[in-house]
Formats: structure tokens, sequence, C-alpha cells
């Protein structure tokens, strides 16, 4: 199977000094699907910024065998769909159809190809009764799904997703995971949502301080390291 | 400080659309490095954000609220022409969406809050800070003299957009009785000074959470369009003062024109029209003397920066000649 | 009454809707431009001028009254001016500024009503608006209501956490704190923004806008606008 991402030791500094990453591996092959766990501020985030090129480190980073570099970006972002953790910040046009066309227009489609595209999409999310609405208007659900469509509308080999389950109420949840388990690309999962790792991954890796403390299965990571969103009263 | 429609005569507001095109396209495409696409983002969420402040209250005594107006604040963190551009967009939403000011007086709105005062505001802290008075925190004065230049642009650009508006207002035949007049001005002053000192306090806050945004007039806007700012502000006032010297002249046109407006019969009745003309000759004086007063202004302005140029430069001098 | 009522109608369908948003805003400066020049003492024109607006209002299924009372806050601006010239003795020209103001602020309602704010931008964009202004439009009114509701809350917040005795001076300092607060937040919203857009491949100019036909039924609409508006100023 080839990888479709490939990483091999990323390094990375924020301007202000701190060393967010420091020597990263991480390999992603076709059709599979991998939960990054970690604490915040663990580096989890500024990993997967680098998968597109957003941030620029030390390292390799390779997608479907492209290096990642500045002359490769418009190619790496047709390739590496990323639906950010804020919906608000990513559904940036003001309607839903305007914003999934966006995607597809700047890979070269007319107008009138790019919002028949959208359109597919919108179908195939649930959304085509939403067209015409403004973001504003739409839950977070709804808007989780619309984001996820622009991704998908770049028809994407690998789907990377920044806590997808944040903020969405128990239905949507539940309609975003199927949504998920039903899509052939390679994921990439941000996630503290223990369950979702658990239904829709085959391997979760842990994030500590920059680094990956530990590969393997979810479960088994969920254990090692504490991590189950099970909670207990405390005893009296 | 929005104008609607029905109020201004039509020489007056076709002037102001027309005069308003040009302005705007030279923003739009003048000072290339505040306005390129990849900050339109900005731009426009900046514009959402200061609709969104001026909601908030800032308790200013009396029992009642100032709210921030903006002109200023978004001059100095994006830039002189990005300011007037926001500030458009601004004056355009609110016409179409809000009904908060007219769609055929958009020109005028324009003028007088998105080029004039946004200018107006700039330009204290640009010929202040620009020559070198920089964000030094070891120096108290030029602190002071950076925070006055802030509190000014707030003052001004109020002051010149609402009296420029006002301007409007009469030349077009709005009639004003002289006691209201007064009136007028002194809630501008008041609206005026309220506006430099939530300025002030805004820009404050913001470079308290990162210096950063606040803008060092050295990487904005050409020296050409400085000039402009300032050639342009003083068209604008002198003409609108030459013209209210003499609104029988634009009526006699308006008249001639086969345009609608009949002077309004106040200004012919004989004793009013003694009255009138009387309060024109002041008016005139009165205009003057506020020019003459805005050219003062700007003049210490300027001189301040420079010297604190000239003495950041000794100082160095001095440091260096005795670590040497 | 809030903005968000105004934008449910304008996703209407009337034939006012259908038509062409070029030929509506030509329609609607001819008519502005006609109240505006009209003499304060042809009441008449006024009367026609209302009755063309009513019609327009029945032909686009909007609701009269809810429409009046929207319009009718423009009266307050207005009225003073009003008040003022009738103290002076002309209480014809009174009386016309008031009129003019509502019939003004009535139309451009009833354009906005039946417009959605796309078309209304793709229009402007087309006739000749700077580009850069057009797309800060854009993006303004995409983030308006977003950081309005944000800055509710922080008001509400504060009131909420600000003792009864609280000084002039801490509340301007709390209202000037809040003012920094959401500029930054903004500001980070913003880069957000630009990321997510990179991310979906945004090269540094934005797509163009879907053009739109000028069909003769919208040619014929602002003709016969235009000269409705020019016979009544003309000949009442």
């Amino acid at each position: 199977m080839k990888p479709v991402l490939k990483v091999r030791g990323l390094r990375y500094r924020y301007p202000d000094g701190t060393q967010a990453l420091d020597g990263v591996d991480f390999h992603l092959d076709q059709g599979e699907c991998v939960a990054l766990l970690g604490a915040n501020g663990s580096g989890k985030t500024t990993f997967v910024l680098h998968l597109n090129g957003l941030l620029e480190g030390e390292g390799s980073v390779e997608v479907c065998g492209i290096p990642v570099t500045r002359a490769t970006h418009a190619q790496v972002r047709a390739k590496v769909g990323l639906v950010f953790q804020d919906s608000d910040e990513q559904l940036f046009m003001p309607t839903v159809l305007e914003d999934v066309a966006f995607g597809p227009a700047n890979q070269g489609l007319s107008p009138q190809d790019a919002a028949a595209r959208a359109r597919v999409v919108l179908e195939q999310v649930g959304m085509s009764s939403a067209l015409h609405k403004a973001p504003y208007h739409l839950s977070s659900g709804e808007k989780r799904r619309v984001a996820l469509a622009g991704v998908l509308a770049m028809q994407p080999e690998v789907l990377v997703l920044d806590e997808p389950t944040t903020s969405l109420d128990p239905p949507g949840r539940r309609e975003l995971v199927k949504l998920l388990g039903d899509l052939p690309q390679a994921k990439v999962l941000v996630t503290h949502d223990t369950e979702l790792a658990r239904v829709l991954a085959t391997r979760a890796v842990f994030f500590e301080r920059g680094r990956v403390a530990a590969e393997g299965p979810v479960d088994e990571l969920i254990r090692r390291f504490d991590w189950s969103s099970e909670v207990q009263k405390s005893a009296e | 400080m929005h104008i609607p429609d029905g109020f201004l005569s039509p020489p007056v507001w076709a002037t102001l659309d027309v005069a308003a095109v040009p302005a705007v396209a030279l923003m739009a495409r003048g000072a290339r490095q505040e306005i390129e696409e990849r900050r339109i983002p900005l731009l426009g969420v900046m514009g959402a954000f200061v609709f969104a402040a001026q909601m908030i209250n800032f308790p200013v005594g009396l029992g009642t609220s100032g709210h921030l107006v903006g002109g200023t604040l978004l001059a100095i963190t994006l830039g002189p022409a990005a300011a007037s551009i926001v500030m458009t967009a601004i004056i355009v939403l609110q016409a179409f969406i809000f009904q908060d000011g007219g769609i055929v007086t958009l020109g005028a709105n324009v003028v007088n809050m998105a080029v004039v005062g946004v200018l107006a505001g700039y330009l204290p802290y640009r010929l202040v800070s620009g020559a070198g008075a920089r964000r030094d925190g070891d120096n108290p004065t030029s602190t002071r003299w950076r925070s006055s230049a802030i509190f000014l642009g707030g003052v001004l650009s109020v002051l010149a957009s609402a009296c420029l508006a006002l301007a409007e207002l009469l030349i077009s035949g709005v009639p004003m009785p002289r006691r209201m007049l007064w009136v007028s001005l002194g809630l501008f002053l008041v609206s005026a000074l309220i506006e430099g000192v939530i300025t002030l306090a805004a820009v404050g806050a913001i470079e308290r959470l990162n210096p950063l945004w606040v803008r060092s007039p050295k990487d904005s806007g050409s020296r050409a369009l400085g000039v402009v700012a300032i050639a342009a502000v003083l068209l604008v006032v002198a003409g609108v003062v030459g013209a209210s010297a003499a609104p029988d002249g634009v009526w006699s046109l308006a008249a001639q024109l086969g345009m609608s407006a009949q002077p309004p019969s106040w200004l012919h009745a004989p004793l009013a029209g003694y009255q009138v003309r009387n309060f024109e000759s002041t008016w005139v004086r009165k205009a003057s003397a506020g020019i003459a007063g805005l050219l003062m202004t700007y003049a210490i302005c300027a001189l301040a920066g420079r010297a604190m140029a000239a003495r950041a430069l000794t100082t160095r001098a001095g440091v260096r000649q005795r670590s040497a | 009454m809030h903005h968000v009522v105004v934008e449910q109608w304008s996703r209407g369908s009337s034939p006012l809707h259908a038509l062409d948003a070029r030929a509506k805003l030509g329609a609607l400066l001819g008519f502005l431009i006609a109240i505006s020049t009209t003499p304060p003492l042809a009441q008449a024109a006024f009367a026609a001028y209302a009755g063309v607006l009513f019609s327009a209002l029945v032909a686009a299924r909007l609701p009269l009254g809810a429409m009046f009372r929207r319009a009718a806050l423009v009266l307050p601006f207005a009225a003073t001016f009003a008040l003022i010239t009738w103290w002076s003795g002309d209480g014809a020209r009174a009386l016309a500024l008031a009129e003019k103001s509502f019939l003004s602020g009535l139309a451009a309602l009833l354009l906005i009503a039946t417009t959605p704010m796309t078309q209304l931008l793709r229009a402007l964009d087309s006739l000749g608006m700077p580009r850069p202004l057009v797309l800060v439009i854009q993006f303004l009114y995409r983030y308006l209501f977003v950081i309005s509701e944000q800055a509710q809350h922080m008001r509400l917040a504060s009131r909420c956490r600000q003792g009864p005795s609280a000084g002039r001076r801490s509340r301007f300092r709390a209202a000037a704190g809040a003012v920094g607060v959401l500029f930054a937040r903004s500001w980070e919203r913003a880069d957000g923004i630009y990321q997510a857009m990179l991310a979906r491949g945004f090269t540094g100019r934005f797509p163009a806008f879907a053009p739109a036909r000028f069909r003769i039924r919208d040619g014929a609409f602002l003709v016969a606008v235009t000269a409705i508006s020019v016979a009544i100023r003309v000949s009442l």
C-alpha cells in the first residue's frame, strides 16, 4: 500500500521560541483512519498544519509522494483536505453554495461548474436544503457538514479533521460519525472524543510535548494514557 | 451624521457623488500594500468589528454614554487607505441594510466620513509618529506626543466630517436657526472630544494585547498620499466655506438648471434675509478661523515630530560616543 | 426588527425577486432622484410615489405593515429637521422633508427585501464598483452578525460582573478593554479565515463572480420604472 502521507523528523519552532514539534515521524496509508490524541498544546494541531503546507518546518513531509514545498502547495492542497476546528472561520463566504464552490473555483473550474460540483457534494452531506442560506443561520452540526463539503468538493485523497465533534449535539455527532464512516478517503482525526476514535480509527498516535509518545490500537492507547472520556463522581 | 435621502439639494449630492467616485477608486488602488487581496478578509472582518464595537457603551458622565465611531482607530491599525475602504464599506451597508444614511447621498456620506474623516483623523498621528516619535517607552515626552496625536486624530476626524455634513445641509437650504447651529456645533465638539478619548483608550488596550497591531506610520502609505490627503481636506473645507458664503448663488444655479428646489420662503422674507446675510459673514469669519486653527494644529504636529526625530538622533549619537 | 427577517424576505419568490439586481438598482436610483428633486408643494407627486411603492410591495408579496414599520425608522432624524423647518414657518417644506425621507427609505428597503446580498454585490461589481470594495463588503456582511453577537455577549457578561457601585472610570476602562479584546479576537479570526482560504487553494486572486444575464424583462422593468418616475416628477 502506498502511503498517502509520509512525515520524517518534523521539527517546528514558534516565532516566540517554543519548540512545538520535536522530531515527529508519521505515516498514513490509503483508506486508513488514524486518530491523533494528546493534551492541549501537545502539538497535534501544529502537526496537521504542516500536512498542507500552512506551516513549514524542518524535516520532510510527503503527500502522495509529492514533497511539500512552496512550489507544490497548490497540488498538495488539492490532495489534503483540512477541516478546521472553527467552522465560522472556515465558512467565510456569504452563502453555503458559494463557500463550497470556492475550492473548485480556485482549482480552475468555471463559476457554473464549481457551483454544479458544490451542489453534488452538498447533496452528499445532506445539506441541499441550505444552498442559499448564510452560514450564520446554521447550527454547529450543519456548519461542520458544510465545511466538510467544502473540502470534499476539491476531491482530496486525504481528509484531516481538527476536533470534528466539538460543540456538536448528540444527534449532530452521530450524523457526522456516520458521514465520516461512509467516506473512502484516508483520514486523520485530531480529537479528544475517544468514542469517535474508537468507532472510526484503526490506529492511534499519542502526542506529548511535540513528540510521538506512542502509537498503536486505539483502545490500548486510551487505557495506557488514561485517556478515557468516562467520568465518575469522586468518592465521598 | 449619516445624511438621509431628501435633505440635500441636487447640486450638492450630485457633486459629492461625482467626487466620491475617484476618491474611492484612488483609495482602492493607492497604497497597494494596504489593500492587497490577501488582506481583504481582514478588512472585512475589521469592518464588522467596528460595527460591533459601536455598540459598546463608554460612560462619559451626566448619565450618558459615548460610542466609538472608529475612523481614526482603523487608520492607525490598518493604514489610511485601507481604513477609507473599510469605512466606505460600512457606510454602504449602513445605507442599504439599515437605511442609516441615504443612497443618493452615499457620495456625500462617503466623502464626509470615509475620506475626509479618516484622513483628518490619521494626519496628526502620521505627522508626529512618522517623523520619529516612536513608540518609545523610555521617553515619556514622545509617548505623550503620540497619545496627543491619537486623541487629536479622533477629535478632528469627527469634527471634520460633522462640520462638512452640516455645511452640505446648509448649502442645500435646510433651514437652521442660528441658535440651533451653535447647539449643533457644540454637540459636534462634544462628540469629537468623546471620540478622541475613546480612540485613545481603545488603541491603548489594543496595543497592550499586541503592540504589532498598531502600525508604525513608516510602513504605511506613501508621502504622496499624505500630501493628497492634506490637499483634499483643505480644498473641501475651503470650497465649503466659499459656497456657504454665497448660498444664493447656489440656489439660483439650481433654479436655472430647472431643478426643483425653489429657495425656501424664509430666505426671501426681508428681515430674515438681512439676518441671513449678517450671519453669513460671521460664519465665514468663524469658518476661516477654524481652518487657520486646523492648519496650525497640523503644523505643530509636524514640528513636534521633527523635534522628536532630532532629539532621537542626538541621543543615539551621544550614547554611541559614550560607549566608544 | 432584526435584519434576519429582512434577509428571509429577500429569499422569497415574486416577480420582483426574480428581476436582475442591476435593473432594480437602476430603477431605485431613478426613483430616488425623482423623489429628491420634487418640489415641496407637489403633494400629488408624493402620493403617486407612495402608490408606486405600494403596488411594488404587493407585487413582491411582502408584509405591508412590517415594511412600513421598518421604513419608519428613518423618521426620527427627519422629524427633527422637519420640526425646525415647521417652526421657521415653512410647513410645506417640513412635510415634504418627512415624506421624502420615508419614501426614500421604503424604496431602499424594498430593494433589500427582494434582493439577496450576493446578487446585490454581484450587480455592484458588474456596474463598476472597485473589486476590493465589493469583496470587503462581502466579508463585512458575512461576519457582521457573528461579531455583533460576540459584542452583545461581552456586554452582558461585563454587566453581570460589575458591581452596582462600579465607578465611571472603571466602567470606561472596562469598555476600552472590551473593544481591545473584540479587536484581538476579530484580527485572529481574520488570520484563521486566511488560513482556511489558503487550505482551499487560494492563490491571491478571488474567483470571479458568476455573470448574470440581463434579460429583456429586466430592461423593460428598468425603463418602465424610470418612465413612471419621470412622468410623476414632471407632471405632478
